[in-house]
């Protein structure tokens, strides 16, 4: 039997971290992107494709990630499509992320009073413009703080990942616990690598809500 | 009100604009820039505009008064589209307003500016950029010529000194200020006033009604909702009263405030003194 030292446990535990942060990005990223695409086209386009949006964001929010990844997973291989466990993680946190950040999103861009709607209309500016340079500079600062909170949610999120194979920090923990026998000490340790990610992300969502409530105090 | 005893109101309303209204610097106007025509809003089952007409002629003066819920914000609002009528059709400078052509609906709005109650600047932009943004955008002028004509609206409302400070840096009767030259930057042929002052502490009244009094000695085509009838009386060509979503009397300020015709319109003016 191999002999597992803290330091083999830390050092592998830290060379998994690094897909729980790709991961973690990918998800965030790849979410933002689809969110802002999802939110422009609810804001934009009428009442049908509100209801699409908000059957979207139901189906995503109503489930849990877990058996999103598990469709994401053998589902797209049902389709005789051969998807790996990277693929596949991607996607489902992918479209949970973009889930939650549109409704955050919109919650946003109903704070920004009608009025300022109203003032962009009657200068003339068309519906591009008075999205781009007056609701969504305004809806951004009300964002900052909430979207960075629910980065904390994504990271912690990504750990069911290991469910499909994908060896992140929670899989890798896992695989070093039952090779050492010392699942207590692993874990204790992953959790301490989470919080290590999290608990400074939390810091600056609570930093940048203050300055929020300062400013518009 | 020396209103005077037993007078008939059969004929209540006198639409025909026949007084002389158009300030001098003016050439003689062909049509009303504003024409309304049995223009009828409702929303829901609730009818709030019972078929509206009135013309507006190049730099007339209107002062639109009646108590909340008359309909009067809701007319001037629908002037540049930001409510949508049923009924009825609206031009202005000759052109009707279509709600379904987003392209009308900017070339119209370019026409008639609106000043709003509740100031509405864009409180992430400077003063300046607050003015400039409509014109470099909509009007595609340069970010130097914007700045230039910026400079020079805010210097005409009497805030030159303010074109980089934050909106929130300024009192009410600043930010109203702003949001005239804001307006005036597009070059509108109409302003919409729509209850500018009735947001502001009383001694910061004075300041945009001076503002708007010397908009309208120099020609300006004005339709405002207000509340203040010292101002309106000065400054209007003609008063209308609005009373359950009508034009319930009209005519000039010496007419409507000195001897109304309507009992409405006396109760109105009445409640005004209490």
């Amino acid at each position: 039997m191999i002999e597992f030292t803290l330091w083999d446990i830390l050092r592998n535990l830290a060379l998994a971290l690094r897909w729980t942060v790709a991961l973690s990005l990918i998800a965030f990223i790849g979410g933002g992107l689809v969110g802002a695409t999802l939110l422009c086209l609810r804001l934009g386009l009428g009442r049908k494709t509100q209801h699409v949006i908000g059957a979207y964001v139901g189906v995503f929010q109503g489930t849990p990630l877990l058996m999103q990844l598990f469709l994401a997973y053998f589902g797209v291989s049902l389709l005789g499509i051969d998807v790996s466990a990277w693929t596949a993680a991607s996607l489902a946190l992918t479209l949970y992320t973009s889930a939650y950040l549109v409704e955050i999103w919109r919650g946003c861009v109903e704070a920004v009073p009608r009025g300022q709607w109203e003032a962009a209309r009657s200068l003339a500016m068309s519906f591009g413009e008075q999205l781009r340079h007056v609701i969504l500079p305004q809806a951004a600062r009300l964002a900052i703080a909430p979207t960075v909170g629910f980065l904390v949610q994504v990271i912690k999120g990504t750990a069911l990942a290991s469910v499909i194979g994908f060896v992140e920090l929670t899989k890798a923990g896992g695989m070093i616990a039952n090779a050492s026998f010392k699942p207590f000490l692993v874990f204790g340790c992953v959790a301490l690598f989470y919080f290590a990610l999290c608990f400074p992300v939390s810091l600056a969502a609570q930093h940048l809500e203050r300055k929020q409530h300062g400013r518009t105090a | 009100m020396a209103a005077l005893p037993d007078k008939t109101i059969d004929h209540e309303i006198d639409p025909v604009v026949d007084q002389a209204l158009v300030p001098t610097t003016m050439p003689a106007p062909g049509v009303p820039i504003v024409r309304i025509t049995a223009l009828r809003k409702s929303y829901g089952t609730n009818e709030v505009l019972k078929g509206i007409d009135l013309d507006v002629m190049r730099g007339e003066v209107i002062a639109l008064i009646g108590k909340s819920g008359s309909g009067k914000s809701t007319l001037l609002r629908c002037i540049n589209g930001l409510e949508q009528f049923q009924d009825g059709s609206l031009r202005v400078a000759d052109k009707p307003l279509l709600h379904e052509s987003a392209m009308a609906m900017r070339a119209l709005r370019q026409q008639v500016g609106m000043i709003f109650q509740s100031f509405n600047l864009f409180p992430h932009l400077s003063v300046g950029r607050n003015v400039m943004l409509a014109p470099t955008l909509v009007k595609r002028r340069s970010d130097k010529d914007a700045a230039e004509q910026a400079r020079a609206l805010l210097a005409r409302v009497g805030l030159a000194e303010k074109f980089d400070a934050m909106p929130d840096q300024l009192s009410g009767g600043q930010q109203q200020r702003v949001a005239i030259a804001r307006a005036l930057a597009m070059e509108p042929q109409v302003l919409l006033c729509d209850e500018i002052t009735s947001a502001l502490d009383p001694e910061l009244v004075g300041e945009v009604l001076r503002v708007v009094e010397s908009l309208a000695d120099e020609g300006m085509t004005l339709l405002m909702v207000t509340h203040e009838m010292n101002f309106a009386r000065k400054v209007a060509d003609r008063v209308i009263f609005m009373h359950q979503g009508r034009v319930h009397e009209i005519g000039t300020p010496a007419d409507v405030f000195g001897s109304p015709r309507t009992p409405e319109l006396k109760q109105f003016l009445k409640s005004l003194d209490d």
